[in-house]
């Protein structure tokens, strides 16, 4: 677990006030029976004579109003605290975890995945929140109100005061039962929540195969399974509270009527003038028993609250513990700027798993001089994507090692390799914003001739003057309103803004047409003479003048020449090639 | 380049991305603005409809009432019996004669014989009558508060079960347009949230309702019975509690409003940034979503620790008012008990209080304001609950898919030919936007035809039209003469076999997911659709081969191999007619040059028709149809096409973006 102390030190002052005032409270209810007691005790006086009279009885009533007015303001106050401290704590552990995100590699948000993430940052941090909420005012008011109703107790009454001795063990006895029997279930039970809703997500994302299909009477009985299952189980864990909840009471009532059996007969002995407990002090003694055993209860609910907490502590605690397992620490020189561009892979090997067998990339070796076109063809899962990721660091190598312009990666800083690095994903994404926003994301200081040409290189300044508003325009979240072609174009002129050393296009001008394509192609030339390129394909069209084809198979390099060298030369590039064209010249 | 918190709060405001949903059957539906008064005059209807789903347990929730009664009327008289034993004890005994008393006395006679060898004194004896009686209630009491949980809990979860099973099957009748305009989450949304809270109301909070209002009206006939004027006191704190307590909730609806609004924008962003968090490393764009994070993040604390602060001040402020009122009438008590003593006021008198009815009175003066407290929670709980099953309920209120026509015949596949024919029709997702405008085509049995042209141009409309997801507003499709409209639609979508582009797996085996079209379908035969789908080598690859699970929508395969399992799906139906929607769209060229002889095989003796990104699937179809703004503007084969030198043309030889 992290050390939860850091995102309390801020609030020390709401998290140690917010207790102390629910302690007033907890004084006051507490002192308030007793001062009932006295009031019957001493001012009625269980004969006249004894009474002190009705200046005693105001004077005891207008102490207990006042208290009163100091357990509002406490708890007043305790709420207030309570709420500073709990979205303070769960404020700033929100902050961190989103900031150790930021500096995840690719490996580490894999991991993951990023729904889970969504969730840690969201419903998690919300359930600690409240966890901390109620901690704060709970924490001491429970515990206090059952050492002081105990002491209070025993101070009447020592003799009476016995009773609790057989209580107790019978009370924890339950909380046990609670706790070891009653969890498991809850936790059975959520498990079943969880199977119901996979059934209706799938159900709904499937819905053109149900229906074509015809399965909807199966899905129908499939869910029917899953309903049951999560009734009976929702049955087996509410059981352990319904059978709780009587037992409790007889237990509770038990230790009434027990006290009220001695102490009554102790007060009839105080009557008849003997040794005894007086009428008063047996009320306010009730009154703490039945304080002892609520707080008990309390803390049964407050057990039940913690195990989810602990739950979601440890999944947030995981991100804020995750080590980014890519950093520039041990970077020989940070400050190192790419200035060249020629990249060499030496004995590259790499695989997802650290303990998988199946290698992706297998001894890569090549160089890709500084200036020239690279393509890269090969069948999907080949290992082309996780090759050119090694560039930028996205993923380290498992052995061997990158080097641009002669130096290991590694030896880069992080910010500035990227920097030099203009990459296009295959699974991009804009934002929502303007054209301008995203586009700006390459370079926030690019002056709006400069980003206007970045996108005319891209092939994208026709559509977006085209656009609603031009450059203002509006892309919507995932840039759903753009077309494929189009979003795929402004992603490229997004990374050309970054006038980067490096580009790498990993398959992004699938969705472009061939003629656009060649156009964009022709600017790299033209425009970007300076930059080395790779770019990655399904179309042998749009590598073929590239000043070298490298083509993959299994995570193996099987050939690297120029389009017609690998014609003749390379079996797995005639096939590729043949496969699109049928023979025909591209 | 970091934006404003203005800007951002507008961006991710919540509910922002979520559209509206059309009320009934889709835009163009009726009743789409029934207003606010419509909506709160249903909720009398829709009160009437939950409790029909209790209707079943009608018996065991008359028993529940009745247990709920007796427990909460228990437990009021348990209270108020100590009055009479602190009075006997103490020896106030109160000149008035009262119930408590009488019960007590009457106990003793009955244990008389009993009691007589214990040598008690006569206090002692009705101290332990008092005793034996108040068991007896305690008892009582216990009892039916566990036979009630446990009726209760059971009506509760068979409703529930009852209802989310409705909802379900419901859902499973609902044509696709509702799919279309819901999003899964919201759907989602109906089954967890909206159904949890009616779980709530039914099994706790019209008990608590019910029993906080029994509580209130018997604390305040007990105090009235014990002490007309120190009554009227309690009572004078009724309207301070009311005023207070939803003046407060309403403060701390508006600050919670604020807050889910601030909650809803952090949320959003970070859906939105997570999902694109790549991205964000490769443009070294880090800080700049931390700063937007941070200003966001500091917004929702600051609106977060105001509503937690008054949400959480609603406890101590109605508590500690209680409290109060519990003094008020502890001094006021004392005074009357004093002033009873001593003879001033008259044993008989109304204001005459003894020291046991003091005792009982401050314990119904500091509980006084439970049961308004619950009352008032209850009561936002079953706004929640009814708004939810108003929503769950309009889902059960939407139209089903047309039912078949009476006489709808059910051809059985090896009946149909699948001679598809498409006369003029006509067709718009809305009334007023057609999709496809006088769309002729024709298949004979076991042609293949290929639909091509840009997204959006109408292809998967086409192809949706045929097996009914959607009926058409114009113009007929007939297979093998009978138009589809009479013929029943779960034989005509058995007929129609699919592939589509984005189909998604189920949580189960691979085996499982071949299988899901036709479950009596052997081992063997599967294996040999996958084989015939190129999929069964990298299914043997899979830790469990065949009986790998799938899970999470298949995560762990890629996006050709879902495809290949879609085709595998598609190779073990026997239907006549078969769709393939891009279907090997994330399949590599060379796998797809690999399955080209098992497609072969899939589409022999079928009506195929075939929608493709990568026109070199196309080329051997009997016919390609060229759509564009959901017209046919070319059709003839392959080489005929490309002769013409038209769209189709310009689409093969990339002169055009496809997408």
């Amino acid at each position: 677990m992290v050390k939860w102390s850091k995102y309390v030190k801020p609030y020390t002052s709401a998290f140690i006030l917010g207790p102390l005032c629910m302690i007033v409270e907890v004084l006051g209810e507490v002192v308030l029976p007793k001062m009932l007691g006295s009031i019957i005790n001493s001012g009625v006086g269980s004969d006249v004579a004894a009474g002190k009279g009705t200046a005693f009885i105001i004077m005891m009533a207008v102490l207990m109003a006042v208290t009163a007015v100091l357990m509002l303001l406490g708890g007043v106050g305790g709420a207030y605290f309570g709420a500073k401290g709990s979205v303070g704590f769960a404020s700033d552990l929100r902050m961190d975890a989103y900031t150790k995100i930021q500096s995840f590699s690719f490996a580490n948000i894999d991991k993951f995945h990023t729904g889970s993430l969504v969730t840690r940052l969201t419903n998690d941090i919300t359930q600690l929140q409240n966890f901390v909420n109620m901690l704060l005012r709970m924490f001491l008011r429970t515990p206090g109100m059952l050492i002081g109703a105990i002491i209070m107790a025993v101070s009447i009454n020592p003799r009476l005061s016995c009773v609790l001795l057989l209580v107790l063990p019978v009370i924890f006895i339950v909380i046990y039962v609670v706790v070891f029997v009653g969890f498991p279930r809850f936790s059975k039970m959520q498990v079943k929540i969880d199977a119901l809703n996979t059934t209706v997500q799938e159900n709904l994302t499937n819905v053109r195969v149900v229906k074509s299909f015809v399965s909807e009477d199966r899905e129908n009985a499939k869910f029917n399974k899953a309903s049951g299952e999560l009734k009976d189980a929702g049955l087996s864990a509410m059981n352990v509270m319904i059978i709780m909840q009587p037992f409790m009471m007889l237990v509770m009532n038990a230790t009434v009527l027990t006290v009220l059996w001695f102490g009554g007969n102790q007060v009839i002995d105080f009557i008849n003038g003997k040794l005894g407990m007086e009428p008063g002090d047996l009320s306010a003694f009730l009154t703490y028993i039945n304080q002892i055993l609520m707080s008990l209860l309390m803390v049964t609910v407050l057990f039940v609250q913690s195990s989810r907490a602990i739950a979601s502590g440890r999944r947030v605690s995981e991100v804020i513990k995750e080590e980014p397992d890519i950093n520039d620490i041990a970077a020989a020189y940070k400050d190192k700027e790419i200035e060249k561009g020629e990249i060499r892979f030496e004995n590259v090997s790499f695989r997802y798993y650290k303990n998988s067998a199946d290698k992706v990339l297998d001894n890569i070796n090549f160089t890709i001089d500084a200036g020239t076109t690279v393509g890269i063809v090969g069948s999907t899962g080949c290992g082309k994507t996780t090759l050119v990721s090694l560039i930028p660091r996205l993923y380290d190598t498992d052995e061997g090692a990158v080097y641009i312009d002669g130096v290991n990666v590694r030896d880069y800083g992080l910010v500035s390799l990227r920097d030099g690095i203009g990459m296009v994903l295959q699974k991009n994404v804009l934002f929502s914003g303007s054209v301008e926003d995203n586009l700006r994301w390459g370079d926030g200081d690019a002056s709006d001739e400069e980003v206007k040409k970045a996108a005319e290189y891209a092939q994208a300044d026709g559509f977006i003057t085209e656009m609603d508003g031009g450059y203002a325009a509006d892309i919507v979240q995932g840039g759903q309103n753009v077309s494929g072609g189009q979003k795929q174009r402004l992603c490229i002129a997004r990374a050309l803004l970054k006038k980067p050393k490096i580009l790498i296009l990993d398959d992004s001008t699938s969705a472009v047409d061939t003629a656009t394509e060649a156009r964009i192609r022709q600017s790299f030339r033209d425009d970007l003479k300076d930059s080395t390129k790779i770019i990655i394909a399904q179309r042998i069209s749009s590598v073929i003048e590239a000043d070298k084809i490298v083509v993959m198979n299994d995570g193996r390099i099987t050939g690297i020449g120029t389009h017609d060298e690998l014609l003749k030369s390379n079996e797995e590039y005639r096939e590729i090639y043949y496969s699109q064209t049928d023979g025909r010249k591209v | 380049m970091v934006r404003s918190l203005e800007e951002l709060k507008k961006r991710y405001s919540y509910g922002g991305s979520v559209k509206p949903l059309p009320m009934r059957g889709g835009p163009g539906g009726r009743g789409g603005r029934g207003g606010r008064r419509a909506v709160s005059g249903e909720k009398g209807k829709t009160v009437s409809r939950l409790l029909s789903y209790l209707g079943a347990y009608k018996y065991r929730f008359i028993a529940v009432f009745i247990c709920l009664f007796l427990s909460t009327g228990a437990s009021l008289i348990g209270s108020y019996m100590q009055k009479p034993i602190i009075d006997r004890v103490a020896g106030t005994v109160s000149g008035k004669s009262e119930f408590g008393d009488k019960a007590i006395t009457k106990v003793v006679e009955i244990l008389s014989p009993l009691t007589g060898g214990l040598g008690l004194s006569e206090n002692a004896v009705y101290l332990l009558s008092g005793i034996v009686m108040l068991a007896f209630i305690y008892i009582v009491a216990m009892v039916c508060t566990y036979i009630q949980s446990k009726l209760l809990i059971g009506i509760s979860q068979g409703a529930i079960r009852t209802m989310r099973n409705d909802l379900f099957a419901k859902v499973q009748t609902l044509p696709l347009r509702f799919h279309d305009q819901t999003t899964t989450g919201e759907t989602m949304s109906r089954f967890t949230n909206d159904i949890d809270n009616i779980g709530v109301m039914f099994d706790s909070t019209a008990v608590s309702l019910v029993s906080g209002v029994v509580t209130l009206i018997g604390t305040f006939l007990l105090m009235l019975y014990v002490n007309p004027l120190l009554t009227l006191v309690t009572v004078v704190f009724i309207p301070v509690f009311t005023l207070g307590g939803s003046k407060l909730a309403k403060k701390s609806s508006t600050y919670y409003k604020a807050q889910q609004a601030a909650l809803g924008s952090v949320n959003g962003y970070i859906e939105e940034f997570v999902a694109g968090q790549k991205v964000v490393k490769v443009f070294n764009h880090e800080d700049e979503c931390i700063e937007e994070f941070r200003l966001l993040n500091n917004e929702l604390k600051d609106k977060q620790t105001k509503a937690m602060f008054f949400g959480g001040i609603m406890g101590p402020v109605m508590g500690n008012i209680s409290k109060m009122s519990y003094a008020i009438t502890a001094g006021l008590g004392g005074v009357l008990c004093y002033l009873t003593l001593t003879g001033e006021i008259g044993a008989a008198s109304m204001m005459a209080l003894t020291i046991g009815g003091l005792t009982v009175f401050v314990q119904y003066a500091n509980q006084f304001a439970r049961p308004i407290n619950e009352i008032s929670m209850q009561m936002s709980n079953i706004f929640s609950a009814l708004a939810g099953a108003e929503r769950v309920f309009k889902i059960m209120d939407l139209d089903p898919e047309t039912p078949d026509d009476p006489d709808a015949s059910d051809m059985q596949p090896e009946g149909i030919k699948g001679h598809v024919v498409l006369d003029d029709v006509s067709f718009g997702y809305l009334p007023d936007k057609t999709v496809l405008k006088h769309i002729s085509l024709y298949a004979k049995p076991g042609q293949k035809i290929a639909l091509v042209g840009s997204t959006g141009a109408g292809k998967t409309t086409i192809t949706n039209l045929l097996n009914r997801f959607y009926d058409i507003q114009s113009g007929s499709i007939t297979i093998d003469g009978v138009d589809i409209k009479k013929i029943k639609r779960s034989v005509l979508r058995q007929n129609i076999a699919m592939v589509l582009q984005d189909t998604h797996l189920f949580t189960a085996t691979v085996r499982e997911n071949i299988r899901y079209g036709r479950p009596d379908a052997t081992d063997k035969e599967v294996e040999e659709a996958a084989k015939t789908a190129y999929a069964h080598s990298f299914i043997m690859r899979l830790e469990n081969g065949y009986d790998t699970m799938i899970e999470g929508d298949g995560a762990n395969l890629s996006q050709g191999q879902r495809q290949l399992l879609n085709i595998a799906r598609a190779a073990l139906s026997k239907a006549p007619i078969l769709v393939l929607d891009e279907a090997t769209s994330s399949v590599d060229t060379r796998t797809e040059r690999h399955i080209e002889k098992g497609m072969d095989a899939i589409m022999e003796d079928r009506t195929t028709f075939v929608i493709a990104h990568r026109l070199s699937t196309v080329r051997n179809a009997n016919a390609i149809m060229v759509l564009e703004h959901g017209e046919i503007i070319e059709r003839g084969d392959h080489d005929e096409l490309l002769a013409k030198g038209g769209r189709y043309y310009e689409l093969y030889t990339g002169l055009k973006e496809l997408d």
